[in-house]
């Protein structure tokens, strides 16, 4: 799978087709590429197979049809759940995947330590997660897989059990983040305002089978305000993509 | 720039908010104490309001068993000696169901044919009644230790199979699928993931098991006589020559050891997940 990919692509799926065992078809023809500096974004109604799609690009799933190039190594993965184990701290569990990939201790601990400023859980190292709010264990769960320095991050709709203000400071703080670590990503979302606040591109997909029927570039510049919420031109492009949304229920 | 949110940060320490300590201990210790003071004023009344004083022997009043029971110096070390001897099969046959019980859990864990096929044989185990079987191992293995521990073994090796194998399968499918973009093999996934994962539950089987091995090296010693008395003999002995004091004490010493072991094991249990499990903090 790691195959193939040019110096400019974090991503690529060609032809993408899933029919799961039980019969149920949850993507057709799914082709697109994610370079290297894109934060793409794609939205679709519920059950159309936006999580397959990413759970097909991380390995976790096999395409029943199509390729996928993606070099999987240092892949950044946030769930919809943080997936904190209960047992570890917060430092312990930003620790876990440099475990799993056999990081030097010392090595470890500084890329803990920078992982937790940058996600700022800065004074709550040494908290069990069920002392956290939610927003904080997705913090949590975003220095975890920031450790590893990923070059593609892909994210599963991960904001979504959040309350409206915290969604909308980790959704400024993802887009700062995008830019001062340099990943790729590709993110799953319902909100169309956070598709186009975070996003490079919004790509819009059918209801199930799951194809993409639109695509809308973002021209917005990075870093972007809280503020940029209220512009005409953010209303605008968000009423365009909500228009295509409905115009893919049908 | 700041560190967590306001708004995150005042849901945390709600969170973490506790009652106080004084209010926590009179929840924990006055309930058991009013309705312990009920047992025993229920007790005397019995003794003297309801028994006739020829049939008092049936249930002799409080301060007489501790006065025989725990007092007599005689009597004492008897029951304690006894008691000794019982507490040690029970962690003997303990340490063995244990032992076994993980490795078996492990290896059902592992691989699903396992779990089928050796599940069935051990319901079966927990289903044959003691009482059926005690031949069998009397035939097997004799009247003495062996047989009180093998019954013990029998008694305790159940929940300590089916809590860590609950608990082992118990790690949500999203941290396994995190340990599988990680590239993770079975041991450490094991040792990382489901191992911590089970710890509650495990802990709360070694406490099911723990009374239930008390249970074993009382019933076993009542049936298995040779060699070093235990409680159980005790028990029989003092029934049959009708000391109801003595017999008393002994209920009383058999009840304790269950109570100890299994306040051992909580204590283990708070020591070991007391501070990240949800359900252990809900209670404590």
């Amino acid at each position: 799978m790691d195959t193939g990919l040019s110096t400019s692509t974090s991503l690529s799926f060609d032809d993408i087709g899933m029919i799961f065992p039980d019969g149920t078809e949850a993507l057709q023809n799914i082709t697109f590429e994610l370079s290297k500096g894109e934060f793409v974004t794609i939205v679709g109604p519920s059950g159309c197979g936006k999580s397959t799609l990413l759970k097909i690009a991380s390995g976790l799933l096999e395409p029943t049809n199509g390729t996928v190039e993606v070099d999987r190594e240092r892949l950044g993965y946030v769930f919809q759940d943080a997936t904190l184990l209960p047992w570890r701290t917060v430092s312990k569990n930003v620790e876990l995947l440099t475990e799993l990939h056999g990081i030097d201790p010392q090595e470890r601990k500084k890329l803990v330590e920078e992982s937790i400023k940058l996600v700022k859980l800065e004074g709550f190292e040494n908290h069990y997660p069920k002392s956290l709010s939610g927003g904080m264990k997705m913090r949590c769960s975003f220095a975890r897989s920031l450790t590893l320095k990923p070059p593609l991050f892909l994210f599963d709709e991960p904001f979504g059990a959040v309350d409206e203000i915290t969604r909308e400071e980790l959704n400024e703080d993802t887009q700062q983040l995008f830019k001062q670590e340099g990943f790729a990503g590709l993110f799953i979302t319902h909100s169309i305002s956070e598709a186009v606040f975070m996003s490079t591109k919004v790509l819009v997909m059918s209801a199930r089978p799951g194809r993409l029927v639109k695509q809308f570039d973002i021209p917005f510049e990075y870093p972007r305000q809280p503020d940029l919420r209220f512009s005409a031109d953010f209303a605008e492009l968000c009423g365009e993509v909500s228009v295509a949304l409905r115009g893919s229920h049908s | 720039m700041n560190t967590v949110t306001e708004n995150e940060e005042k849901s945390s320490t709600a969170i973490l908010g506790q009652p106080s300590r004084i209010k926590k201990y009179v929840a924990v210790f006055v309930p058991p104490l009013i309705l312990g003071a009920c047992v025993i004023g229920l007790w005397y009344y019995i003794t003297f309001g309801v028994l006739a004083e020829k049939r008092r022997f049936l249930l002799r009043p409080i301060h007489s068993v501790i006065d025989v029971g725990f007092l007599d110096g005689d009597n004492r070390t008897e029951s304690l000696n006894a008691l000794w001897s019982s507490t040690e099969v029970a962690l003997i046959g303990l340490s063995i169901s244990i032992g076994l019980g993980f490795v078996l859990a492990i290896l059902m864990s592992q691989a699903k044919f396992l779990e089928r096929a050796i599940f069935p044989y051990m319901v079966t185990l927990q289903a044959i009644p003691i009482l059926a079987i005690v031949p069998l191992i009397s035939f097997w293995f004799g009247t003495g230790q062996t047989s009180r521990v093998v019954v013990c073994v029998i008694i305790s090796l159940f929940p300590i199979i089916v809590n860590t194998l609950f608990g082992l399968q118990s790690a949500e499918k999203g941290m396994h699928d995190l340990f599988t973009l990680h590239h993770s093999n079975r041991f450490i996934r094991l040792r990382k993931l489901m191992f911590p994962a089970a710890l509650p539950a495990i802990f709360a089987g070694l406490r099911i098991s723990a009374g239930l091995s008390v249970i074993g090296a009382i019933v076993g010693d009542f049936f298995f006589g040779k060699g070093e008395a235990g409680i159980g003999q005790m028990l029989k002995k003092h029934a049959n020559r009708l000391n109801g004091e003595e017999l008393l004490a002994c209920v009383i010493l058999s009840s304790a050891l269950g109570v100890i072991v299994f306040m051992i094991f909580g204590a283990i249990q708070n020591k070991a997940v007391g501070r990240w499990h949800e359900a252990n903090s809900a209670t404590s």
